[in-house]
């Protein structure tokens, strides 16, 4: 989403979803996943929309479409892939829009060699390093920058001239570079290397022939869903698509969403009432917890956590980072405030705001990595708030081995989750390989207070901040989140400013304690338990200007460290000091995008990009379809939501030459992120796998690519380790012995790895123990019973599950062969009142290389009946079969 | 009790008379059920709140009767959520309130084989000299000869179940440490 459109966020709201004319489910059950926003959707039905699922099973979803499309896991690009084809080729595509609103027509430079000609890769794939040169994917006669994913890809060229002009800049106070050429573009969309022309030879091969034999769809279905979809997209209608982690957790997760993008992108479907992309989110706050990153490679807002570099300072970083064009183009605005936010006044002009101060990467330092630190001893401490991996993390007994590695272990759960008690009676100490005895690892369980008993706001879905209120005060020793590390960074500060005053400390302690001992971290406290105010945190994200007032909109942010922001995308919620996320006016005394209840970011926009709801000339696209559109008796911007975009930018506005940021943008650049204020069908910079999706098999599968000599993504991430080996893929000696496909979900009744879940009464009752859907088919083949047992095993682990034998999971014919799938929800473990094995155990750490999430929608396994072994024997079943395999540390690795 | 009283208790008399032909509604009440009131009714104070679970975002109004939670139940002001819950959301009293929430502090230490109960106050204290020792191991100055000024000796997991102020104060005080490994939910 971020480098299709420019942010990393759903486009729309669960509530528009009402206004779809076509909605396609896709990697999601939402009925029984989200099924509150998918009152929505029927919604939407009710009025005559046609609902659209393609999933592996049937689920309740399914059941509430007009047409359910049971694919292979694993095959949605090329699904996807064959609608973009049906598009380009029957000219479905909405023109007008595509021409004003996307990069269609702009020419990429000659260097650049796609997958069509290379057999399934990309021009400057490095197969040694397992990486791509990007540079050879950038536009002609212009670099752009990305508006997200990985921007330190040019950093060396783009800062080779630019730490000269930089100099320069700094030198007259305006900081930032000169501006790139424009890029050149060809209006007529026929020239062989613009992006119109590049998409469609990429697709040309994804046939709907092509599509049945790789996802196992017949045509006649497939083309149903691509008549629904052109038909309901255009001018007078609009379709919108959903999707959730089923898109998310593959070896090329990112491309898959960037296949719905760019579709939508053709259609005319992004910025418009009814359409958009809708991400479905599984935690209360994901969405927040990204956009003020407790991630590895991110600042609050999107910015780039900082790459070591030799000698790199704010100004070299800026120029790196930042975009010449759109609200990029003010990166030093954000983060210069985000330093002062941090550093308060020991942040100065200059000591370039203590830029030096943030700690910098090498590489990727995910969660995954983590664990192989833990393991050869680098990481010795770890905190765990609210999160099971022992259970939710693929291959999860990597995870129990790397805290058994540790010094010390800090668990904050309501519940002794299966993360806090592995040491006593994980399935380690089952099967032998640890004793409890041995286990050196300190652990601290400190129980956490419930949303019910703190204030504090949620980032839901539609990136929609809703505060939720304390209503009492934590019983015993439960506490906050918020208190906790209120009080631990309380505690450190102070020992550490008593170290340097009883001078036990030296020069080199002293300044690497300087950081923390200059971080502003005075925070009013309440109530008996000295509970930190979240609500002057909240003020402190959104901000303040040199007289402490609080800033409403990111556009008050300057570089001269006269204002303060924790996070700028979240800016203007605490606009004139009121906490605009606590605002509850009811949804039935508004309109439908109900913009006072709660305050999405950015800027209480409901729909992102709504600029290319109008035309370019400003007006509705269609009556039925306005939303924002450009009154020019008033000279302004107007309609239904706050429009995305300069309020006073006239359609017409032509940027002057050499304006940079948000002033070069044109009154019809609708995607005001974008390096060239543009949707992109083809991403130039910011993605590591392709500039295009391209269909790969997933890292294991018992099918060859259809399409291309290359297998797999050729830059996914692999970790190797003696307890996370491969499986091999068709045509590899050994593949038979995995010989079916496992996805993994989610049912309504619990939740993510079972921590707020499996102790419940309730919910325990309603889903009591872990199953397995399969098909009769599969059952006859492998002798399996309904209600029995049956046996999972992959090369990692095995585990047993009730056997739910139903039509549900279809087998399906693919490249002329029956395939069966094994439907398995993860939400179990051996803890709470509903017990069974962990279901991610089974997956490898095989990763996505842009955002390294695990691959867990589409493995390869076999199954069996009966329990599984207890004890050492669990370990010798699965070491028979990598045996059997002939699994070795090279199976699965090939690039 | 009088005649008159007896037959128009009957419950059939009623379900004639009130208009409930089915008997499923107000005739099936009896003087005691009549006379139950609702926990809602009874509640000091409903406070608002949004479900935890998943990020749909439904409200929900949270009733509180002596200083504590009694009921939870779906707020019909929401736009989004309209007063729906799902059975998750619906079951939020009993995640908040129920016999499975722990609320002392436990220890294993080094070897251990059971729990021990711990103060909070040490626990705080010993988890910061702990941090502090384990920054110290894991720092790096340089990596290859550029400046990291980090490091690796500690990290963190967890977030999305999380506010947002409680992400921020996690990652300004971490970063503020110089470590690098601090991660969440959006990774599975």
């Amino acid at each position: 989403m971020g480098t299709s459109f420019g942010r990393g966020g759903a486009t729309t709201f669960q509530q528009d979803l009402a206004n779809s004319d076509c909605i396609v489910i896709q990697g999601s059950n939402m009925a029984e996943c989200h099924p509150v926003g998918f009152q929505w959707v029927m919604e939407a039905k009710a009025r005559g929309a046609k609902v659209i699922h393609v999933d592996p099973r049937f689920t309740r979803t399914s059941a509430l479409a007009d047409i359910h499309v049971p694919l292979r896991a694993g095959s949605d690009i090329a699904f996807l892939g064959g609608i973009i084809n049906y598009v380009l080729e029957h000219e479905k595509y909405f023109r007008e829009y595509m021409l004003a609103y996307t990069n269609a027509a702009t020419i990429v430079n000659e260097r650049f060699a796609g997958a069509d000609e290379l057999d399934g890769v990309f021009s400057g794939l490095d197969r040694e390093r397992r990486s791509y040169d990007v540079s050879t994917w950038q536009y002609e006669g212009a670099e752009v920058q990305a508006a997200s994913g990985k921007r330190d890809q040019l950093w060396a060229e783009r800062t080779r001239h630019g730490v000269r002009q930089s100099g320069r800049g700094e030198a007259h106070g305006s900081g930032g570079a000169e501006i790139g050429t424009e890029p050149r573009t060809d209006e007529t969309l026929e020239h062989p290397r613009c992006v119109f022309q590049i998409l469609k030879r990429h697709f040309a091969r994804y046939t709907p022939e092509r599509v049945e034999e790789i996802c196992g769809v017949p045509r006649e279905k497939f083309l149903q869903v691509c008549e629904l979809l052109t038909e309901n997209s255009g001018r007078e209608r609009t379709s919108a698509f959903a999707y959730a982690v089923g898109w998310t957790q593959h070896t090329v997760g990112v491309q898959y969403i960037r296949t719905a993008g760019i579709l939508q992108a053709l259609l005319g479907n992004i910025g418009r009432p009814g359409g958009g992309i809708l991400a479905l989110r599984g935690h209360a706050s994901i969405q927040g917890s990204t956009d003020i990153p407790t991630l590895f490679n991110l600042l609050p807002g999107y910015i780039p956590m900082p790459h070591a570099h030799t000698n790199e300072d704010l100004a070299t970083f800026v120029e790196a980072e930042s975009a010449q064009k759109g609200y990029w183009g003010n990166m030093k605005s954000y983060l210069v405030s985000l330093l002062k936010a941090w550093w308060g006044p020991a942040a100065t002009p200059d000591n370039e705001f203590r830029f030096d101060y943030l700690p910098r990467l090498t590489g990727s330092h995910s969660t995954y990595e983590t664990v192989l630190e833990q393991l050869d001893g680098t990481c010795n401490g770890y905190f765990l708030m609210g999160e099971n991996p022992a259970v939710g993390s693929a291959n999860a007994k990597m995870q129990r081995l790397g805290m058994a590695a540790l010094d010390w272990l800090v668990v904050r759960d309501f519940s002794l989750i299966e993360s806090a008690t592995w040491w006593q009676d994980g399935p380690e100490i089952e099967t032998g390989e640890l004793r409890t005895e041995d286990i050196a690892t300190e652990v601290f369980f400190l129980p956490a207070a419930a949303h019910t008993e703190k204030d504090g706001s949620f980032t839901n879905t539609q990136r929609l901040l809703q505060w939720h209120h304390q209503a009492v005060e934590p019983e015993g020793d439960a506490r906050s989140d918020l208190w906790f590390i209120y009080h631990l960074g309380r505690r450190i500060r102070e020992k550490l400013a008593a170290a340097a005053r009883d001078g036990t400390r030296k020069e080199a302690d002293a300044e690497r304690d300087r950081p923390v001992l200059d971080l502003t971290w005075d925070y009013p406290t309440k109530g008996r338990h000295a509970e930190p105010e979240a609500e002057a945190v909240l003020a402190e994200i959104n901000g303040w200007n040199a007289d402490a007032e609080p800033l409403s909109t990111y556009e008050q942010l300057k570089d001269d460290g006269s204002t303060a922001c924790g996070c700028w995308i979240y800016c203007g919620v605490y606009a004139e000091g009121v906490n605009q996320a606590a605002r509850r006016k009811p949804g039935t005394e508004q309109n439908w995008v109900a913009s006072e209840w709660a305050w999405a970011w950015p800027l209480n926009r409901r729909i992102l990009y709504n600029r290319a709801s109008a035309d370019p000339d400003g007006k509705p696209w269609s009556e039925r379809k306005a939303y924002v559109w450009w009154d020019a008796e008033q000279e302004k911007w107007t309609g239904h939501d706050i429009p995305d975009f300069k309020a006073t930018k006239a359609p017409d506005f032509e940027p002057e030459e050499g304006a940079k940021g948000p002033d070069a943008l044109r009154g019809t650049d609708a995607f005001i992120m974008q390096a060239d204020g543009k949707a992109w069908l083809y991403v130039p910079a910011g993605l590591t796998d392709g500039p295009l999706p391209t269909h790969y098999e997933p890292h294991e599968s018992p099918f060859a690519n259809l399409l291309y000599g290359q297998q797999r993504n050729p830059v996914r991430q692999l970790l190797r380790h003696e307890n996370n080996r491969f499986q091999p893929s068709d045509g590899q000696p050994g593949a038979d012995v995995f010989p079916y496909v496992l996805t993994t979900y989610r049912l309504t009744e619990h939740h993510t790895a079972g921590g707020m879940s499996r102790w419940q009464p309730y919910l325990a009752e309603l889903q009591p123990e872990l199953f397995c859907e399969i098909s009769p088919e599969l059952a006859t083949e492998r002798g399996l019973e309904h209600l029995g047992w049956a046996t999972i095993v992959t090369a990692r682990t095995a585990i047993e599950a009730r056997v739910l034998v139903t039509d549900r999971v279809s087998p399906l014919r693919v490249q002329g062969r029956t395939l069966h799938q094994v439907g398995v929800p993860y939400h179990w473990g051996p803890n709470g009142l509903s017990t069974g094995d962990a279901v991610n155990e089974l997956a490898s750490m095989a990763l996505d290389p842009n955002t390294h999430i695990q691959e867990v929608k589409a493995l390869t396994c076999d199954i069996r009946p009966g329990r599984r072994p207890r004890g050492p024997e669990r370990v010798e079943l699965v070491e028979r079969y990598q045996r059997e395999a002939g699994i070795t540390d090279e199976t699965g690795t090939e690039v | 009790m009088g005649v008159r009283q007896w037959i128009e208790g009957w419950p059939v008399y009623r379900q004639w008379t009130e208009k409930d032909p089915s008997g499923r509604g107000a005739a099936a009440k009896s003087r005691r059920s009549d006379s139950l009131r609702p926990r809602t009714d009874q509640a000091d104070r409903v406070v608002k709140s949004i479900c935890p679970y998943c990020a749909v975002g439904c409200g929900q109004n949270v009733y509180v009767s002596g200083e504590q939670v009694t009921q939870i139940e779906g707020d019909p002001d929401s736009p989004v959520s309209r007063g729906r819950l799902c059975p998750k959301g619906a079951a939020s009293l009993q995640l908040t309130t129920g016999s499975a929430r722990e609320h002392q502090v436990l220890y294993r230490r080094p070897y251990g084989t059971e729990w021990e109960p711990l103060d909070l106050d040490t626990a705080m204290d010993m988890i910061a000299e702990r941090t502090i020792a384990s920054r110290e191991r894991g720092w790096q100055w340089e990596v290859d000869g550029a400046r990291t000024r980090r490091t690796l000796g500690f990290a963190s997991l967890g977030g999305a179940t999380l506010d947002n102020e409680e992400n921020y104060l996690i990652k300004k005080l971490f970063t503020a440490l110089g470590a690098v490994q601090i991660e969440n939910q959006a990774r599975v």
